[in-house]
């Protein structure tokens, strides 16, 4: 699936993953593959995703997911390595 | 007659503030690229997150009610006023501070009149205006255009809506240039809070999301988010205009510059020619008299 993590400033990231965890805002989620279409609101904490190079790790202040048809666009206020 | 002296010394000062002014333009040019880019790069977010934001709000019923949203009277306002940090761009900071005054005198007469209309001025041009003017202010975000990014307009964004969900001010308005292309600024006065009610399109939700935690919420959560958007957006903007601005002043006055070149040249070589002259009349009238005895 393909994520995209987008600040006002840049596009932070986008790529093929595997899975990703993110920090919603009652507690972190993982997404997987084929997940239902979904909005979430995110708090302050790490989103994590598995690619072929291996885990990596962004933390962001807030912002919201979304999960459509196997792509995943995260917006944050701010997000850094 | 100007000496030949004299026109050559303002044919070279001339010349040299062209290379000056050409050079400005060519470093307006740059800027107007970069900051331009800055607007695309904001653009996928804003979009999707507008997109994200009628999603939520497409399935509810009657109009979201937000801290944001609150209509009250009018007694206090804060008037955010964006400038350049450097002049030399036409009428750009000009226009501005020309429609600051009219709501102060106009629009918010009543208002200024008793006290309660406090400026944010950004960019020191702005800053300077309402230093000699003596008005109620909020200075801390006026150089806000040296380190332009997010997260620093964030907080002078931040600092407005906090001051409106206080109560310190009932209504929040931006003055700023809309870059329109290069060559055209639009002056905007925006209301930025209350949010105005938007007319927004009756959109199907696309999809059944799953709202987590749940709809209001993340509608409450989204709409800051949007409102700092868009207060970064008017700087960004005003940033783009700034240089597209300087760009189109810069450019005159090159073409200013090298009209006054030809002039110049011209009483050069026309007090030039009538020196020669004179001396050939002068050799020949003294090569007569010495012949013609």
């Amino acid at each position: 699936m393909y994520l995209e993590i987008i600040t006002p400033d840049k596009k932070v990231f986008e790529g093929e993953v595997e899975s990703a965890i993110f920090p919603g805002s009652e507690g972190s989620f993982q997404i997987l593959n084929d997940h239902a279409p979904l909005i979430s609101a995110l708090g302050k904490g790490p989103v994590t995703y598995r690619n072929k190079s291996g885990e990596h790790t962004l933390s962001v202040d807030g912002g919201v997911v979304e999960v459509l048809k196997n792509k995943i666009t995260v917006l944050a206020e701010s997000a850094s390595a | 007659m100007a000496s030949l002296k004299e026109v050559k010394g303002r044919i070279s000062s001339v010349m040299s503030t062209q290379q000056i002014t050409k050079a400005m333009k060519m470093v307006a040019a740059a800027k107007l690229k970069r900051a331009t880019d800055n607007i695309i790069q904001m653009r996928p977010y804003a979009q999707k997150l507008n997109a994200i934001l009628q999603n939520v709000t497409a399935g509810m019923e009657g109009s979201v009610d937000n801290q944001f949203a609150q209509e009250r009277e009018v007694s206090k306002v804060l008037i955010v006023l964006l400038t350049s940090d450097k002049g030399l761009c036409g009428a750009f900071n000009g226009n501005v501070i020309k429609a600051t005054r009219q709501l102060l005198v106009g629009k918010y007469a009543a208002q200024h009149q008793a006290g309660n209309v406090t400026l944010m001025p950004i960019g020191r041009k702005a800053a300077d205006f309402v230093r000699k003017g003596g008005y109620k202010t909020v200075n801390e975000y006026s150089d806000l255009f040296t380190r332009l990014n997010f997260n620093a307009v964030r907080e002078a964004a931040e600092f407005a809506m906090a001051g409106f969900a206080k109560g310190d001010f009932d209504r929040v308005e931006i003055v700023y240039n809309e870059f329109k292309n290069v060559a055209t600024q639009i002056l905007k006065t925006d209301q930025f809070l209350p949010i105005m009610p938007t007319v927004s399109e009756v959109s199907e939700a696309s999809s059944d999301y799953i709202f987590e935690p749940s709809k209001e919420y993340i509608v409450q959560e989204l709409i800051p988010t949007s409102l700092k958007v868009q207060f970064y957006k008017s700087l960004l903007e005003s940033n783009a205009s700034e240089h597209g601005a300087r760009m189109t002043a810069m450019d005159k006055a090159t073409e200013n510059a090298g009209e006054l070149l030809k002039e110049l040249r011209l009483t050069y070589n026309r007090t030039r020619q009538a020196a020669i002259t004179k001396e050939i009349l002068e050799i020949v009238a003294g090569a007569e008299a010495l012949s013609g005895k």
